[in-house]
């Protein structure tokens, strides 16, 4: 530093840290949501804590106990089907829809608006909608035997077999509008002589899109992968509204458990452990996506540059 | 991302004889009809149910043809329905929503413009490091904060109060805000900072007159966006409130969740259209900008 | 009117020195080229007098006054932007008020301020217009607009003609040139184009990976590069560099097959027997058959230069070539041009050549 540094005054030094002093709200809040916030609710996991807090350490006990409950394994399994056939029924949905209105339909906006409009309605009414429609006594199989076909027979949702799968196609109405958003938005951005050529070429339009269009955008598909995983690892609204997890266990999730152990059933470090096995299970999604994305990233740097 | 602007140069449909023409044409519209029919049908049922009388519900449930229709169901839902004690219809719950809603998007709001101002023009050492901790923020999955957030709560004395729901969503929500503006403002040239710092334009003057003004698409993302996300939002709502205190979603969840006493179906479907209602308004109205923030949310 | 001092200024980000002891002074009313490829500091160099960028170590006065910690607006500066940098969502009246608006200055005296540099730079009729509605000419002078208004000590230009096409930029620059004769202010101008430097500056400043390679008029800078960088930087095409050794005291032999034999120029001192490299600017070779250096007067001799390639740009035509061997780019006029693939005769203009240390590249 050289010595005319130091015969700044304090006053213009001050007013030089404006933006510094601007940021101070929002990173001890930051700080203290993100990072205390987690450090807190990990170490309640380890504790003794039952009703109340007691943060005696008592290892992974609550760990151990977590993972030997049912509950939580059915949860776990059922994230896991849900999350696959989630994701994979939004994205097979949402291409479909993003190509039939890529044809440079009449009415784009229309057809857009209304295919994803269900991402603006919250899960609540989203479930508590569908459950009426699902509801034997309320929904389709009423109205079926209203028409006449008196041993109509359509109970999923209280299936113990089938309701996860009421589940999956309502959380597949909610998002595949997203899904068709950003796929379309992808194909837009596709160079438009890259068709021609292919046209040229002789290629068919199922064929354009299979072989040329959908290749090239496949960094979408990821991208909106990991942010229907991330819904899925989330999910809680939509199945308290829908189904409450039931019949039995048949749809509980693991978000599910974890409001019912620190609310319901006063097991507070057993649902903070299982809150740290969800925080885990969006940390198995997002580290490796956030690496790859920012690999990829240095790649196409390093060829431009 | 850009926007979804028309491919002009290119009409897949328009080439081919034309049978073939015609015939594509048809599968196209004809699945986009069949689809639209699925995604609109509950909309439908559940807006003329609330038009029909009760016994007629219950008799051929939600899928039917009205038999006859009355508005009556919308007041009963907005002023004296019951729901968890009180009789005051949704109009109270629709209220909380209103009060938690508005001012933690509009606090998380301003907070975001200004630390993306901050984070993308007025760069210092470890501002990388701070950026980064802001965003986990929108990782971090509400369940981890449920405890620490309760017990806060209730040193501040904020729990069961709307004010403790708008606190907590605000600070959650500014790490959505701040990464959007940050974003935004990374595409405004450096160099229009520069020009106003030497025209004599201090931080907040150039905030003011030079980053404001160009702000408005990203506000109205950021505003749609945080409050369709906030209104929406249950698991906040229906641990730190109960009873007259809850935004509307866990009001919902209440009187339809439980499967005892008599079901005043038609009311209960007014209801939900009526916590449907802002946020499908707001997309309406400004669905391109909901089409923006969703791509920018999602991408970035 | 206002001077500005350049003393030992260094400027370092982390490890990496991107200016290294610069020094450098301009006199009132001097208008001061940078110049120099891209990445040679010269920007950054123009930034830290604006007071945008920090000063690492040494020190900058406008006016005998130390100015390292100031505020750029506390310096008193204008400047103008490569990309115009006109904030869009104000009119062309407020882009240029905004500066007097910020000092408080009085909005009478500010409309006087607007009617005098409108009518100057003639652009009155675009005053309530956006910048989105404004040509690439247009920006360009409400960018020029928005720093005549306020009257300041001292004018700083970041490329200002780059992003216009060739031929809005020479008449934007015989525009600067014009509006410094009117105005008459101390202004500093980077630019990376020559010819810009050329014509513009009253000094130019060469630089190249953070140093300061010459600082002169620009008739010396291209008769005396200080060394084979800048000698190779200013002139199109490029100087030529031929390899070449002193003997017999006072003649000079070209490296290659044939040994070309040349007088040395008059006020060369070089010792024999040792190994230089002889500047020659395509320019300065002719034709025999032009015979201009009997015309001129001037003292040349005569070379052999088997021709490769033309390229005739209409004005002159510039040819490719070898000399004992070594590449040699020369110019002449369309009419006297050889033909390719012949080998023709020409005379070298010794007394506007130069000589430089092979090692050290400096000019002896």
């Amino acid at each position: 530093m050289p010595p005319e540094r130091a015969s700044v005054p304090i006053y213009r030094r001050l007013a030089g840290m404006t933006p510094q002093m601007v940021l101070v709200p929002t990173i001890l809040a930051s700080v203290i949501y993100v990072v205390l916030f987690s450090l807190w609710t990990i170490w309640i996991s380890l504790s003794q804590s039952t009703l109340l807090p007691d943060m005696t350490y008592s290892g992974f006990d609550a760990y151990f106990t977590l993972w030997q409950s049912k509950r939580w394994t059915v949860a776990f399994t059922n994230l896991f089907v849900f999350g696959t056939l989630y994701v994979l029924g939004a994205l097979a949905m949402g291409t479909l829809l993003a190509i039939l209105i890529d044809q440079r339909v009449r009415f784009e906006a229309f057809w857009r608006t209304i295919f994803l409009y269900p991402l603006a309605v919250s899960f609540i009414v989203t479930g508590t909608v569908w459950r009426w429609i699902f509801h034997p006594q309320t929904g389709v199989e009423l109205a079926l035997k209203d028409l006449g076909w008196i041993g109509a027979k359509f109970d999923w949702i209280s299936d113990r077999d089938m309701a996860l799968y009421v589940v999956v196609f309502t959380a597949i109405w909610h998002a595949s509008g997203f899904a068709m958003a950003l796929i379309l938005a992808g194909l837009r951005s596709v160079d438009s002589d890259l068709i021609k050529a292919a046209q040229i070429d002789g290629a068919s339009m199922p064929r354009i899109y299979r072989r040329v269009v959908l290749p090239t955008i496949w960094p979408i598909f990821v991208a909106v992968a990991v942010v229907l995983l991330q819904f899925a690892i989330k999910t809680y609204d939509l199945v308290v509204a829908l189904t409450q997890g039931g019949p039995g266990v048949a749809t509980t999730v693991p978000a599910i458990v974890v409001y019912d152990l620190m609310f319901q059933r006063g097991q507070i470090a057993e649902g903070a452990a299982a809150a740290v096995m969800i925080l885990l299970g969006l940390v198995c999604v997002l580290i490796p996506y956030g690496l790859w994305s920012s690999w990829r990233q240095r790649k196409e740097g390093g060829k431009h540059g | 991302m850009a926007d979804m602007t028309q491919r002009t140069e290119f009409d897949p449909l328009a080439t081919g004889g034309k049978g073939r023409q015609r015939r594509a044409r048809l599968t196209v519209y004809g699945l986009l009809g069949l689809f639209a029919a699925i995604y609109l049908m509950p909309a439908v049922i559940i807006f003329l149910n609330t038009l029909r009388p009760l016994e007629e519900i219950v008799r051929q449930g939600f899928i039917s043809w009205p038999g006859s229709m009355s508005l009556h169901h919308w007041s009963e839902a907005w002023s004296s329905f019951c729901i968890g004690g009180t009789c005051e219809g949704v109009s109270r719950y629709f209220t909380n929503s209103l009060l938690m809603a508005v001012p933690a998007t509009a606090l998380s709001t301003a907070l975001g413009l200004v630390n993306g101002y901050v984070l993308s023009k007025w760069r210092f050492r470890g501002d990388a490091w701070v950026f980064g901790v802001i965003t986990l923020g929108v990782f971090l999955p509400a369940q981890m904060t449920l405890l620490p957030w309760a017990f806060v709560l209730g040193k501040l004395g904020l729990s069961n109060t709307i004010s403790g729901l708008v606190l907590v969503h605000t600070v959650q929500g500014v790490s959505f805000t701040t990464l959007f503006c940050r974003n935004y403002f990374l595409n405004v040239p450096d160099d229009l900072i520069k020009a106003a710092r030497i025209d004599g334009a201090g931080f907040w003057r150039i905030f003011r007159r030079i980053i404001l003004p160009l702000s408005p698409p990203i506000l109205i993302v950021t505003v749609i966006w945080q409050f369709t996300g906030i209104w929406n939002e249950f698991l906040f709502g229906t641990v730190f409130t109960s009873g007259a205190n809850q935004p509307i979603t866990s009001a919902i969840v209440a009187f339809s969740g439980s499967g005892t006493g008599e079901r005043h179906y038609n009311v209960e479907a007014a209801s939900v259209i009526m916590a449907a209602l802002p946020p499908l308004f707001i997309y309406l109205v400004g669905g391109k900008y909901f089409v923006r923030g969703l791509t920018q949310g999602a991408v970035k | 009117m206002s001077t500005l001092e350049i003393n030992d200024l260094r400027k370092s980000f982390g490890a990496v020195e991107v200016l290294k002891n610069i020094n450098l002074s301009a006199r009132s009313g001097e208008f001061v080229a940078l110049v120099g490829p891209s990445g040679c500091g010269k920007s950054t160099l123009l930034s830290m007098i604006a007071g945008l960028e920090s000063v690492s170590s040494g020190e900058i006065r406008i006016d005998g006054h130390l100015v390292n910690d100031e505020a750029p607006k506390d310096r008193d500066i204008a400047m103008v932007f490569q990309s115009y940098a006109l904030y869009p969502t104000m009119s062309v009246r407020q882009n240029m008020t905004f500066g007097m608006e910020c000092r408080g200055i009085a909005k009478s005296e500010q409309e006087r301020e607007i009617q005098r540099v409108a009518t100057m730079l003639q652009i009155t009729p675009l005053l309530d217009r956006k910048p989105g509605q404004l040509s690439g000419g247009q920006r360009q002078r409400v960018a020029m607009g928005r720093a005549l208004v306020r009257d300041p000590k001292m004018f700083l230009f970041d490329e200002p003609l780059s992003n216009l096409d060739a031929k809005l930029r020479i008449e934007m620059r015989s525009e600067i040139k014009k509006l410094h004769q009117n105005v008459g202010k101390t202004t500093i101008y980077v630019t990376h184009d020559q010819i810009e430097a050329m014509t513009l500056a009253t000094r130019i400043a060469v630089m190249n990976k953070g140093v300061l390679q010459q600082y002169d008029t620009p008739d010396e800078i291209y008769r005396r590069p200080a060394n084979m960088f800048v000698a190779g930087f200013m002139g199109s095409p490029t100087m030529n560099f031929l390899n070449a050794t002193v003997v017999q005291g006072r003649m000079l032999r070209l490296e290659g097959a044939e040994g070309v034999l040349l007088p040395l120029p008059e006020n060369a001192e070089v010792a024999d027997g040792r190994s230089v490299v002889l500047g020659v600017r395509p320019e300065h070779f002719s034709p025999l058959v032009a015979r201009r250096s009997v015309r001129k007067g001037l003292k040349s001799v005569p070379i052999r230069a088997f021709i490769e390639m033309l390229e005739p740009t209409g004005a002159e035509t510039i040819l490719m070539g070898r000399v004992a061997g070594q590449q040699v780019v020369l110019t002449c006029e369309p009419d006297e041009a050889p033909t390719e693939n012949v080998e023709a005769e020409f005379e070298i203009d010794m007394d506007r050549v130069c000589l430089f240390d092979p090692d050290t590249q400096v000019r002896l």
